[in-house]
């Protein structure tokens, strides 16, 4: 995994944390690029084709969602937004129009990393370089479709199966109840309580505590994150 | 004079006030003249173009010149004011357009003829109404107007005159006038104006006009003038003297009583009681006795009455009703009550047989050796109109008490056949006194007459001889009959008047219990709508009425602008102009509409209720009875209950205005609360963070590694307390302002404490966190976030108030009557417990448990959040004490998803 050389662009008002960012991130060795504005955002995205966008929802000039959909027009790079709490519901709206991740402010540095390599890494994943996940006593293969707690193989339903594929592939990746039901179920109307059901499952079977989960996070009114 | 009380060497401060209140009004000045044709509005517009030319802005409102040419000369290079037209009933009329003077603003405005009525349709149903208007704008008035138009002067003039003039103006105008100019010419000089056709009299016959002008009443009617401005001078002077607080003669104020009556002459004796009270210059107090004899007034007679009534107030004088008795009694103690000398009373015709019966008031008041001067206003020259016989107007007009009249006769010839057979009684026919008194007592006169009749009749046939026959041999048959007849007038006579007194009585207790029963109705209402629909329901019962209820909205600045409020039937018909008739009535403080003085052509009437401290709103009556106006005593049982539902609002409001105080207060509190929490508790922190980061900023290579380590973990830890409390302020705002609104899902106990001791670990970290789950519990509807955050919150608090090491316990478990009714989420620490006094406010806003000087850190708003959430998804919250060691317990508890 060599992302350190990627390009990030920053996308946010406020000069003190914009200010923040790329000190922290450019010890990290990744490469900055800063917007204030939506309008900045979008001419920066076509003459330096950044490798991931760090979203601030709340710009001067654009609705953050709506630039989401813009950004999105013109390529598939990994966005992260910055939201604060108790604002769930513009998360899974970012999330639903396009958005890779989120951030609740204020963040840690370590988080805000740890959502920036998910993102990039899932980049690669999509390119068809990571087909397995490995963490701590956890490690799933997509090819040979191979579930192993431990040293035991784990013996999955395929719905079971299905939800924790789509996790591995996004792996570190918050992903929306809409999303698991659209990619899993193929039907994005479906009672999210189905999928509460075939999680409290896949816990039962993945997790060395199913009642402390350590993998099968829940992101409170969110969705569900592999870490 | 009495020398030395300092009041009499000091203005009079009522003296000063109505000087006051005139400064504001305009200047009023009546041109008064003895006849027509003196020269009133020549003489009128002459001091107008005077004024003129001192450079008044003067406008012609409206100038009758019928036609005289000097006249109209004279009126020529004077604005006028367009006249308002009005159609009606085929006839063009010209009225002065009031709205256009007021839009106009004049200075001065001529309004001749200050007697005229107006057109049916206009604003007020008389001009010297207009003037009034005129003049509370702040315009100044002349107006004309002649002797025989003055009310209290009309029939004094109509004696000399043998005309009486329709048109008549109250006395309270004509004095109200700051300055009134008498217009004069002998009678011998009008005379030759009359036959130079210089002479215009409206409405009278050319005929009468030459009788009219005969010297000997052209004399007379210029000596009333005259008289009449000599007493407004002394008037004047008067009054300029008291304003100066110039010792004079004058007397105390006297007060003179007029007794109102039902009687013919009723208004006559009002407007001789007025012409008595200004030539003392006392008050005027017209006094109604209502007796039981109310009861039994005709409709002409309560007409009258009314009449009476409404003149009385016209002419200035206070109105007064007291219930009583007897008239006499009730006059002589209100006299004393007002320190009243003189009584003036009306002397009806009426026959020496009614007065032997019911007495004279007349007689009774000079025999009462009170000390009153009593004065009596001789009746009008034509008699009381013979109406249908007093004694007969109570006799019942079914056949009912006749045919019973007959079966008690018949019962009682049985009866006394049956003692005749028995028991030799010298006298049978006194068996005949119980139907008489029974027809007398029940039914009144007439059928107690008519069962005498039968009486001696059957006695007659029954028990004189010779036996069944009906003959008149024996003179005391006659006797017999006569003492029967005298029974059944005595004795219907005392009947009658009991069965009124009991009527009345009876009303009287029902339009008490109906005030009772609003006053007790109206007690406990503390919401203004309810209030107002029991007043507006309870107003259209009580009067058979349709009722608005309009109040000024609740905008204090805009007092002026009343809205419907309520009414019953809510859909009742309330138009614009009804809207306007009763802005009206607020505005002017009067009573307006239908049977009174303004607007009386509207549908509606509307009376003004008010408390002592200030007008509350306005009342709409639209009467349904027939005809639909509401009659007198409707009017005062409106005004007892106007005065309840007033003073009710009023309370209510007040009530309202207290609550507001006390939420105000609480704010006020919690304001200071907030201050001290966040000053301190924000504060702590930053000072922290502030610290350690300028140490490590400043004097790096002071430190070792382990000495930065520590005052960056320090700054980190304490930027995230920061960052809790300002959630917690976050989501207390959120709570007050009441925009959360949960948004459920099914949530799965497990995974609910499982997530929020993820997110409690770092505060968590010198604990020993123990969780249990009962396996097996449904999911619950909740918000997945709050229900975290109550948690979260939860733990935090088990976190602050024990101590390191300690154990924390989370236990869910079903709970409730049903099984899986309900789950409880509870958290156990093992602290000092709860103190007892602070159970009740533990979940206060910015309350903490505070133990002496060790003040916790903390917002004191954790578990004032989780309670908002829990109880914003439907759960409750309590706290207790744990039994089986120290330590707190808190339990959440939640309904499960249906």
């Amino acid at each position: 995994m060599t992302g350190d050389a990627a390009t990030i662009l920053i996308v946010e008002d406020e000069p003190p944390i914009r200010r923040l960012l790329r000190t922290a991130l450019g010890a990290h060795d990744y490469r900055i690029l800063e917007a204030s504005t939506g309008a900045e955002a979008l001419a920066s995205l076509r003459h330096h084709r950044p490798d991931l966008v760090l979203l601030d929802l709340g710009l001067p000039d654009i609705d953050g969602l709506a630039l989401i959909g813009r950004i999105r027009a013109v390529g598939p790079v990994p966005i992260v937004v910055l939201s604060s709490r108790g604002d769930e519901a513009a998360k899974v709206t970012a999330l639903d129009s396009g958005a890779d991740d989120y951030v609740t402010k204020p963040f840690g540095a370590d988080e805000l990393l740890a959502r920036i390599r998910a993102a990039l890494r899932h980049r690669l994943q999509e390119q068809g370089a990571e087909r397995t996940f490995t963490s701590d006593d956890l490690s799933v293969d997509l090819v040979r479709r191979l579930v192993r707690r431990g040293t035991e193989d784990v013996k999955l339903s395929p719905k079971e199966y299905d939800i924790l594929e789509q996790l591995v592939i996004h792996a570190g990746k918050v992903l929306t109840h809409k999303h698991l039901l659209r990619e899993v179920w193929r039907n994005e109307t479906v009672d999210p309580q189905y999928l509460r059901v075939y999680v409290r499952q896949l816990r039962q079977k993945v997790e060395a505590d199913p009642s402390a989960p350590r993998h099968v996070l829940t992101e409170p009114g969110i969705g569900y994150r592999l870490v | 004079m009495v020398a030395g009380v300092p009041d009499e060497t000091r203005p009079s401060p009522d003296a000063l006030l109505k000087a006051a209140q005139k400064e504001a009004r305009g200047k009023f000045k009546i041109f008064l003249g003895a006849a027509p044709g003196v020269g009133k509005t020549y003489a009128m517009l002459a001091a107008a173009h005077r004024r003129k030319a001192e450079g008044v802005d003067v406008v012609a409102g409206v100038v009758e010149t019928h036609g005289r040419a000097e006249t109209e000369a004279q009126g020529a290079g004077l604005e006028a004011v367009a006249r308002r037209h009005v159609e009606y009933k085929g006839r063009a009329l010209d009225e002065m357009d009031l709205d256009a003077i007021l839009a106009r603003r004049p200075a001065l405005v001529l309004v001749d003829e200050l007697a005229h009525t107006n057109a049916p349709g206009s604003r007020h149903p008389k001009r010297y109404f207009d003037v009034e208007e005129l003049l509370a704008a702040g315009i100044d008035v002349y107006s004309t107007i002649n002797v025989q138009h003055v009310e209290s002067l009309n029939d004094v003039v109509a004696r000399i005159t043998r005309i009486r003039v329709r048109e008549t103006v109250p006395d309270s105008v004509v004095d109200s006038a700051d300055e009134i100019e008498l217009v004069d010419l002998t009678p011998a000089d009008l005379i030759a104006r009359l036959n130079q056709g210089k002479v215009y009299v409206r409405d009278v016959a050319q005929r009468a006009l030459r009788h009219y002008f005969s010297p000997g009443n052209l004399t007379a009617l210029r000596e009333l003038a005259l008289r009449r401005t000599a007493e407004r001078v002394d008037d004047q002077m008067l009054s300029y003297m008291r304003e100066h607080a110039i010792t004079g003669p004058w007397a105390a104020g006297e007060r003179v009583i007029v007794c109102l009556d039902p009687g013919i002459a009723a208004a006559n004796t009002v407007r001789a009681a007025k012409r008595t009270a200004d030539g003392l210059d006392a008050e005027l107090i017209a006094l109604y006795v209502e007796t039981p004899r109310h009861m039994l007034l005709t409709e002409a007679e309560q007409a009258r009455l009314a009449e009476a009534t409404r003149l009385a107030g016209q002419l200035g004088a206070e109105v007064v009703t007291v219930p009583g008795r007897s008239v006499v009694e009730e006059v002589l103690a209100f006299a004393r009550s007002r320190n009243a000398t003189r009584v003036v009373v009306g002397k009806s015709r009426r026959s020496r047989w009614f007065e032997l019966r019911h007495g004279s008031v007349v007689n009774d008041l000079v025999r009462s050796g009170s000390g009153l001067v009593v004065e009596v206003a001789s009746s009008s020259d034509k008699p009381e109109p013979k109406g249908p016989i007093d004694w007969l107007m109570g006799a019942p007009r079914s056949i009912g008490p006749y045919f019973e009249g007959v079966l008690t006769t018949a019962l009682a010839t049985a009866l006394g056949v049956g003692i005749d057979t028995h028991v030799a009684l010298s006298n049978i026919s006194l068996v005949f006194v119980v139907p008489v008194l029974i027809a007398a007592a029940r039914h009144g006169l007439v059928p107690s007459l008519w069962v005498s009749t039968l009486s001696v009749v059957s006695y007659n046939f029954f028990f004189l001889p010779p036996l069944y026959r009906l003959t008149i041999s024996d003179p005391a048959n006659v006797v017999a009959l006569f003492f029967l007849m005298f029974v059944a007038v005595v004795a219907s006579a005392l009947g009658t008047r009991t069965r009124a007194q009991a009527q009345s009585a009876r009303r009287e207790a029902r339009t008490t219990a109906d005030l009772y029963a609003f006053s007790r109705k109206i007690a406990g209402v503390v919401d203004l709508d309810d209030l107002l629909w029991i007043v507006v329901t309870h107003l259209a019962r009580l009067l058979n009425a349709e009722v608005a209820m309009l109040m000024p909205e609740k905008n204090p600045g805009e007092s002026g602008h009343l809205v419907l409020r309520a009414a019953f039937p809510p859909d009742s018909e309330f138009h614009d102009a009804d809207l306007a008739a009763a802005r009206w009535c607020w505005d002017a403080e009067q009573a307006t509409g239908r049977g009174t003085d303004t607007l009386p052509g509207g549908r509606w009437l509307f009376v003004l209720i008010r408390t002592s401290r200030a007008p509350i709103g306005v009342i709409g009556i639209l009467s349904l009875g027939d005809p639909p106006v509401l009659p007198e005593s409707a009017r005062r049982l409106l005004e007892a209950v106007g005065n309840q539902a007033a003073v009710a609002i009023e309370r209510v409001a007040l009530a309202a205005d207290i609550d507001e105080a006390r939420i105000g207060a609480e704010r006020e509190r919690l304001r200071s609360a907030m201050l001290t929490s966040v000053s301190h508790d924000l504060r702590t922190p930053l000072a922290s963070i502030i610290g350690a980061l300028s140490s490590l900023g400043s004097h790096r290579e002071l430190y070792d590694e382990a000495t930065r380590e520590e005052l960056r973990g320090t700054a980190l830890s304490e930027a995230r307390r920061l960052d809790r409390f300002v959630g917690n302020l976050l989501d207390m705002t959120r709570l007050d302002a009441g925009v959360i609104v949960p948004k459920r899902e099914p949530v799965e106990v497990g995974d609910l404490v499982s997530t929020t001791l993820r997110r409690a670990a770092s505060a968590l970290q010198d604990r020993t966190v123990v969780s249990s789950v009962a396996p097996g519990l449904p999911s619950l509807s909740l918000d997945f976030v709050l229900a975290e955050q109550v948690l979260f919150n939860l733990l935090d608090n088990a976190a602050k108030y024990s101590p390191a090491g300690g154990r924390i316990e989370v236990e869910a478990r079903p709970a409730g009557t049903g099984a899986g009714d309900r789950v409880e989420i509870v958290v156990r620490d093992e602290g000092d417990g709860i103190a007892p006094a602070a159970l009740d406010r533990l979940f206060d806003k910015f309350y903490r448990a505070d133990d002496g000087d060790r003040r916790r850190a903390g917002t004191g708003l954790g578990l004032a959040i989780a309670k908002g959430f829990v109880e914003a998804e439907g759960g409750t919250i309590a706290a207790r004490n744990r039994t089986d060691r120290s330590g707190a317990e808190f339990i959440v508890s939640y309904r499960t998803a249906p």
